[in-house]
């Protein structure tokens, strides 16, 4: 019996020791890299429990958003290893695939029974494959996010407010459901005195630096009939891009910063305009859903005081600007199996509901196509809604290049005022021309 | 008898190399302390200069390392003089340049010339003029966006209680007319006391005898500025223009945080936009032909300029 107890306590110590070992030698440091906002702190707080199932150790790495691009991208371009796992940036995939910075993960979603169709279908095309519509997959859809609109539900429901908008548009005052009601609103708002205080109409995407500007103008001229390229032929843009609708949306987005934008709003993109709106200096705001759990709890516009819309229909239709991320293992990692590890644990269906819960949100649709879900939180449905219309920015390899003229061009119109929307986007097709040209596309 | 130690050296060294030294001119044997400092500066400096000609002419991209690199000949070069976009980018930098230096000469010149007599005081308000120049140009750029903030901002604020404007109506980095001066102001603002500080050093080498030899002649005030301050203070303005002006050719920190280049492409200096066909656009062979027109053009016009400098220097 001694003998026995002795063998069956070295059997334990050796088996502990053993787990020990393993656990030890199989234990690494991962390094996940995203932009520095809400959404990546309530991801620290969820890595928690990975780090305490897998015995993996966790850091982050968050950069401001209007340097991520420039950051990220230069760690990629110069293959460093810094990151393991990357959150990037939807239009970054084009490049990240073709050059191989991503790892392709195919083989890996067919091993664990990960599948593509468990996730929003845009949220697929938008954050994971390359080429577009075709499967082949580099990232997980991480962060659903779309560009949609905030407003003050308590200004808009005052009797002398909705009396006053009455008698001068002859409807009610309420979410914006087109384009024109919107400017409408705006307008109405404009200078006012709410309070005690002068008010204004909408804060909209104006920033020149980084991707600002193209991020918000996008969600008129889609609605006013741009298209990207000829869907018959691809990279065939003249009359697409500078479309007669084109040209009228873009002179819309103008006259929406003229007539109903804060003083010195010619720099404007997310950050700003969430000052803009708690700071109880705008009705309306333009801004990427992400910013929505963080309204609700705002002591100013929170609790009820703020309500949500989907960008309004134009004359050809109502659609969105796409944001949000997918997350990839980067493929320089000496950490590939960890981060695969991650990766697993993140697609499980609880995981994506905590992530929901969190504060984060998910592409799940386990999750977002939960009956619970559109009451789950006030601007659920409306991040719905948002997310059944989106239309996303090129995610070629030269995406880059794409996106720096499209900038320029438009910030020089909208906010400079030199030339006519025409000229303006005339000369983006030009400039993209170059771009297809340079890329041997054309 | 105590050993120098040239001895000690001369002893310590094994024979062999003794030997080997022994045969070397003292030309080689300066050469061999000066080759590893001309290696370094080779390696650092003169490689990636002749590096980025040899891109320029090339269609390389860093970020496709995969991609055959192929000779295009000048077709950068040509691009590049025949984009009106980069004019632009010309003539803002143009623009920046001129006036911050004429602004920074005269103002910086007028403080040197005040803070140059004694006073009560002197070394305190030497101190907080100076002081704008000891902070960061990207903590400047930022601070600056408030001061221009149209509802909120200080200068907004000046510039309405002083005109009678309302604050809101004019924003500073907002507006194309009103852009290119607001980086000009805050460079200003910032490096004055650079220009100052170069001036006041000119004027107190000015011995005073030439004054009081001045004096005796009876010339005036006016008269002694003109023909005794201005010519024997002007290698020094001279000095602190080629200082200003190189450092400024290159500005992008302050710019990039203040108007971000805009609006539109208003306040996008050369140095910003070569930033971005580089590390944004990575169109490497074009932003190396950008960079190599940049940098004759400042060699070319700093050259000419310091050898101005030394005719005034030699006068």
């Amino acid at each position: 019996m001694k003998f026995n107890l002795m063998n069956s306590a070295a059997a334990i110590g050796l088996m502990l020791g053993a787990t020990a070992g393993a656990g030890s030698a199989q234990a690494a440091d991962l390094t996940l890299c995203w932009a520095a906002w809400d959404p990546a702190n309530a991801l620290v707080e969820m890595s928690k429990d990975f780090e305490a199932e897998s015995g993996h150790n966790m850091s982050f790495e968050f950069v401001p958003w209007p340097n991520f691009a420039d950051r990220m991208l230069n760690e990629l371009n110069s293959g460093g290893k810094l990151c393991d796992l990357l959150i990037g940036d939807s239009q970054w995939i084009g490049g990240a695939a073709e050059n191989g910075q991503y790892v392709k993960l195919n083989d890996f979603f067919d091993a664990e029974g990960i599948k593509m169709d468990d996730f929003l279908p845009a949220t697929v095309t938008g954050y994971a494959e390359w080429p577009k519509n075709s499967p082949n997959y580099y990232a997980l859809p991480a962060y659903a996010d779309v560009v949609g609109w905030t407003y003050r539900k308590d200004w808009f429901s005052r009797p002398e407010i909705q009396a006053e908008f009455k008698e001068k548009h002859g409807r009610d005052l309420d979410a914006p459901k087109s384009l024109e009601e919107l400017k409408q609103v705006g307008e109405f708002f404009q200078g006012r005195e709410i309070d005690g205080k002068k008010v204004y109409g909408a804060a909209i995407y104006t920033e020149r630096g980084s991707e600002g500007i193209t991020m918000g103008v996008t969600n008129v001229l889609y609605n006013y009939g741009f298209q990207y390229e000829n869907p018959d032929k691809p990279y065939d843009i003249e009359g697409f891009v500078n479309s007669d609708g084109a040209i009228e949306g873009l002179e819309f987005y103008k006259a929406l910063y003229e007539c109903c934008t804060p003083p010195g709003a010619s720099d404007a993109y997310m950050s700003q305009n969430i000052d803009a709106y708690k700071s109880g200096q705008v009705a309306m705001q333009m801004n990427f859903a992400f910013i929505w759990p963080g309204v609700e709890v705002d002591p100013n516009v929170g609790g009820g005081k703020s309500g949500y819309f989907a960008n309004p229909a134009g004359p050809a239709g109502q659609f969105a600007q796409l944001g949000g991320q997918g997350i990839s293992v980067v493929a320089n990692s000496d950490n590939k199996d960890a981060a695969l590890e991650y990766i697993k644990w993140f697609a499980q269906p609880e995981v994506q509901q905590k992530w929901w819960d969190v504060g984060g949100a998910s592409a799940m649709r386990a999750v977002v196509e939960a009956p619970d879900f559109a009451a789950s939180q006030p601007f659920a449905q409306t991040f719905l809604d948002s997310m059944a219309i989106v239309k996303d920015f090129w995610a070629e390899p030269a995406y880059a290049s794409l996106l720096l003229p499209m900038q320029e061009r438009v910030h020089n119109y909208v906010v400079a005022g030199n030339g006519t929307a025409k000229e303006a986007l005339d000369g983006l097709v030009k400039d993209w021309d170059e771009v297809f040209e340079d890329e041997g596309k054309k | 008898m105590s050993d120098s130690v040239i001895d000690r050296a001369a002893r310590a060294t094994p024979e062999a190399m003794a030997q080997k030294v022994k045969g070397l001119s003292d030309r080689a044997i300066a050469w061999i302390f000066v080759a590893p400092t001309i290696l370094i500066l080779l390696a650092i400096n003169i490689f990636p200069l002749i590096w980025t000609v040899y891109l320029s002419f090339t269609n390389f991209r860093v970020n496709r390392p995969n991609n055959a690199v192929e000779w295009v000949g000048l077709r950068n070069y040509e691009r590049i003089l025949g984009d009106p976009d980069i004019w632009m980018t010309m003539q803002a930098t143009a623009h920046f340049l001129i006036w911050t230096i004429v602004c920074q000469v005269v103002i910086g010149f007028t403080l040197a010339y005040l803070i140059n007599k004694k006073f009560k005081g002197n070394d305190l308000w030497t101190t907080i003029i100076v002081f704008p120049m000891m902070l960061s140009p990207a903590v400047v750029g930022n601070f600056w966006t408030f001061l221009y903030e149209p509802q909120i901002g200080l200068f907004n604020y000046v510039v309405g209680f002083v005109t009678g404007a309302d604050p809101s109506s004019f924003s500073m980095i907002g507006e194309v007319s009103l852009a290119p001066w607001s980086i000009v102001i805050v460079d200003t603002w910032m490096w004055t006391p650079f220009v100052m500080l170069i001036c006041l050093a000119g004027l107190r080498s000015i011995p005073d005898s030439i004054y009081e030899a001045a004096e005796c002649d009876r010339a005036s005030k006016w008269r002694q500025f003109w023909t005794i301050t201005i010519p024997m203070i002007l290698p020094f303005l001279m000095l602190a223009v080629l200082f200003r002006g190189i450092e400024n050719f290159k500005m992008f920190d302050l710019v990039v945080q203040l108007t971000g280049g805009g609006p539109g492409n208003t306040t996008t200096l050369t140095s910003i936009d070569l930033k971005r066909e580089a590390f944004e656009k990575w169109r490497t062979g074009f932003s190396s032909a950008y960079a190599v027109i940049l940098f004759v053009t400042v060699f070319g016009l700093a050259s000419i300029y310091v050898k101005a400098l030394n005719k005034v220097k030699q006068r």
